[in-house]
């Protein structure tokens, strides 16, 4: 399978006049003639899937990826309704869209599929696929846009989609759907009287798509909130695309940019710009901004009552660390043949070793935070001897399960370097990964293992990381 | 022909949870219930109502937006099915309404007399808005009265919340005239929250009452402050507050929809009947009538 990656970037405007009406305006015939030229672009790129990012189809909770493989109806505009319908009936890569949906909460992000019969598609999205994929032959997904997402939220969005493509190997083809300046004249105008609402929205207008012509991508993500606040009336979303769309293209500044069209809608900027990834040779230099990989912010910050609410649970406090005997008894490690114990490592909770030699490698039973003789938790037990749930510090239990590691490892003479590769369990992958990942990156992370992640129901004692190390000791 | 009149006017909020909680035939999603303050609400004003006819219900959805004028429901009858694309999960109506095209084209017709903007919606494929349909459905769930819709202009996002003001107490005031003009007897109904901040987070069952609060504290002050108001007959302070509590509770009054009703009702000196309160998602929703036909009858 070849590399995956983002092939092609386009920005298109939203509104329908280019479907329905492209022969009343000239300008909106030749914005059409410049979608047109991109489908064209798209088709002979050999893509095998576009993404739309929408700024018309706003969310709340989270992002919402579309996952019906056809979506079908027929789309009006709430507005421009008197222009006539647009039938549509969508190639939709109901894999991918939820491949998207895992990588976004492997991310830290709140994220669902949706897939309902009559799902309302937004206008920007039917209009997007309509004219950039007529014939459906490529797959497609569309992503919302979260009117409360910052910064942070909308670049990770697009590094998950990223981690997709590249493991799947795609070929794709990111848009966003969206005006530039989308302050649109409050009342009826014939078509012949359009232009752009305002000099400095078309001043303005000008200046991102000189940027984007000269493929700075990430200039212009970066000038978002500016531009959100100098010409874009506050509808549900802001600005954000361009943070999603410097993502997907690494946030660099030395793309190749080209503006097939810019014309006014209704007074709103509407544009067509393709963005090709070839290094346009100027030189990719910038101040960058903070590039996030893991949304680590708090979106259930105003759920705060909900702990309150359940203080009949012990919940509320986090112990540092726990002497909860729940669970499993304990075992003294079994003694066999080429067996590595030690009692500086918490005991077994069945019969076995701690580790076993076989020739130069090392195989470790599997390792928990348990602290050895106390049998505490550092960050505290995940329930109470009720099976009531309790907060707990994953870092906190990530670094024991590691120490522990490194005390068995020890034991037979090596250290954390000797290890080769790591098999993790939790028992929260959306809620622990990131802080797992963390620690990891801090200790075994430098040293360079392989690994695998998965998430488990549950483990034998309160804990909610457990690793399987395996480790090469050239005796 | 008898000078038409109005018989009430009510807040009457549309989070697509209330449907979902009550299980109505025409919503697929299933729930164990939830929300029930705001759905008795729902049934004490149905039951405040119920011994007073009515021609026609007017009503302004917020999630009929509209940046280009103000546009009304033009065709007799719409049906369809309605999915919320923000919590498709929960809402998937299968709507049958009929339209008082008559009294839409009639107030049409006066705003734009008034000089505003307005635009009658004629086409067929037209799906009408989860608002009008949540509103509906809870204030009348018999579908047996005809319906005027009327988009929610923008204007906050494009002017201020003082030009929206402008535009809907305008609004308001045409439609009143129109509706006197008619001759009918019409119930006008705002459908909209008051604090409007949510969470952006669901719980995994999303009628978990033991999830659903005010997001803050301050909302809750926003919300108390206003339905004060509304049951001591203060409807012009609430006029007066009103850029402060759209701006300070992120209110859906943005929409229009509040000043619309309160011109439309002529700015009300008497109590409002507070029917039930609640949160949604973290919002705050009120169920709320203007009883006119008891003042009215006082007046005579």
């Amino acid at each position: 399978m070849s590399e995956g990656g983002v092939v092609a970037s386009f920005v298109v405007p939203v509104h329908p006049h280019t479907v329905l009406a492209p022969d009343q305006n000239p300008g909106w015939r030749n914005l059409r003639n410049a979608f047109d030229e991109a489908a064209h672009t798209i088709r002979n790129l050999n893509a095998d899937l576009l993404i739309v990012y929408s700024t018309t189809w706003p969310s709340i909770i989270g992002h919402q990826i579309q996952a019906d493989p056809k979506p079908e109806w027929v789309m009006v505009d709430h507005d421009f309704h008197d222009l006539g319908s647009i039938p549509y009936s969508f190639n939709i890569d109901e894999a991918f869209a939820h491949a998207w949906d895992d990588a976004n909460r492997n991310r830290g992000l709140q994220s669902r599929c949706v897939n309902y019969k009559g799902f309302p598609i937004d206008v920007g999205s039917v209009v997007a696929l309509t004219l950039l994929n007529p014939d459906n032959s490529i797959p497609a997904v569309i992503v919302s846009s979260n009117m409360y997402a910052n910064r942070n939220e909308t670049t990770v969005l697009a590094k998950s989609c990223l981690d997709v493509i590249k493991a799947q190997g795609r070929r794709a083809v990111a848009i966003t759907a969206m005006s530039l300046s989308n302050r649109m004249f409050t009342d009826f105008i014939q078509p012949e009287d359009d232009k752009i609402h305002s000099l400095k929205d078309d001043e303005w207008n000008r200046k991102i798509l000189e940027f984007l012509e000269q493929g700075r991508m990430e200039d212009v993500g970066q000038l978002s909130r500016t531009i959100h606040r100098q010409i874009r009336v506050q509808k549900v979303v802001a600005f954000k695309p361009m943070w999603w769309l410097s993502a997907m293209n690494g946030n660099r500044n030395d793309l190749t940019g080209q503006v097939l069209a810019y014309e006014s809608i209704h007074g709103a900027g509407g544009a067509v710009v393709h963005i090709d990834p070839t290094p346009s040779g100027v030189g990719d230099k910038e101040y960058d901004e903070d590039d996030v990989e893991y949304f680590q912010g708090e979106r259930g910050v105003l759920d705060s009552a909900d702990e309150q609410s359940e203080d009949a649970t012990p919940s509320n406090t986090t112990p540092e660390v726990s002497t909860t005997s729940s669970g499993p008894k304990l075992w003294d490690p079994v003694e066999g043949e080429d067996a590595v114990n030690t009692d500086t490592a918490p005991k077994p909770v069945g019969a076995y070793p701690h580790a076993r030699r076989v020739g130069d490698m090392l195989y470790l039973s599997g390792v928990g935070p348990r602290q050895p003789g106390t049998n505490a938790i550092p960050g505290g037990p995940i329930h109470d001897e009720a099976g009531n749930p309790l907060d707990y510090d994953i870092k906190a239990q990530t670094q024991a399960v590691v120490n522990n590691v490194e005390r068995v490892l020890h034991e037979a003479g090596g250290s954390l370097e000797n290890v080769v590769d790591v098999t993790s369990f939790l028992v929260d992958m959306k809620r622990d990964f990131t802080g797992y990942n963390e620690v990891w990156a801090e200790t075994l992370g430098r040293v360079g293992p392989t690994r695998t992640t998965l998430a488990i129901r549950s483990l034998p004692t309160p804990i909610a990381v457990e690793m399987k190390v395996v480790a090469h000791l050239p005796k | 022909m008898g000078k038409g009149r109005i018989v009430a006017g009510c807040i009457a909020p549309h989070p697509p949870h209330l449907v979902y909680a009550e299980n109505p035939p025409q919503n697929e999603p299933v729930a164990e219930g939830g929300w029930e303050q705001l759905r008795w609400g729902y049934e004490r004003l149905r039951a405040s109502l119920a011994d007073h006819d009515y021609d026609a219900i007017v009503l302004l959805s917020p999630h009929w937006q509209t940046y280009v004028g103000t546009h009304f429901l033009g065709l007799p009858h719409f049906e369809g099915l309605s999915v919320d694309p923000i919590f498709p999960n929960l809402f998937r109506y299968h709507y049958d309404m009929n339209v008082d095209v008559e009294l839409a084209q009639a107030i049409h017709d006066e705003a734009s007399a008034a000089g505003l903007p307005v635009k009658m919606m004629e086409n067929p494929d037209f799906r009408v808005d989860y608002g009008t349909i949540t509103t509906g459905h809870l204030f009348n769930p018999d579908w047996d009265k005809p319906l005027v819709v009327i988009s929610s202009n923008r204007s906050t996002a494009y002017y201020s919340v003082e030009v929206m003001q402008e535009i809907m107490i305008e609004l308001g005031k045409v439609t009143r005239r129109a509706i006197e003009a008619s001759g009918k007897k019409v119930v006008v109904l705002a459908s909209n929250s008051l604090s409007h901040r949510h969470f952006t987070t669901e719980s995994e069952v999303p009628e978990d009452m033991s999830k659903e609060h005010i997001t803050s504290h301050a909302m809750h002050l926003w919300d108390m402050r206003m339905i004060d108001y509304m049951r001591s007959g203060q409807a012009q302070r609430i006029l007066d507050e009103m850029p402060e509590f759209t701006e300070q509770a992120i209110a859906e009054s943005d929409g229009g929809g509040l000043s619309w009703l309160l011109s439309t009702l002529d700015v009300p000196d008497y109590p409002a009947i507070l029917h039930g309160y609640g949160t949604i998602i973290g919002t705050g929703n009120a169920v709320v009538e203007w009883p006119c036909h008891a003042h009215e009858v006082s007046e005579q």
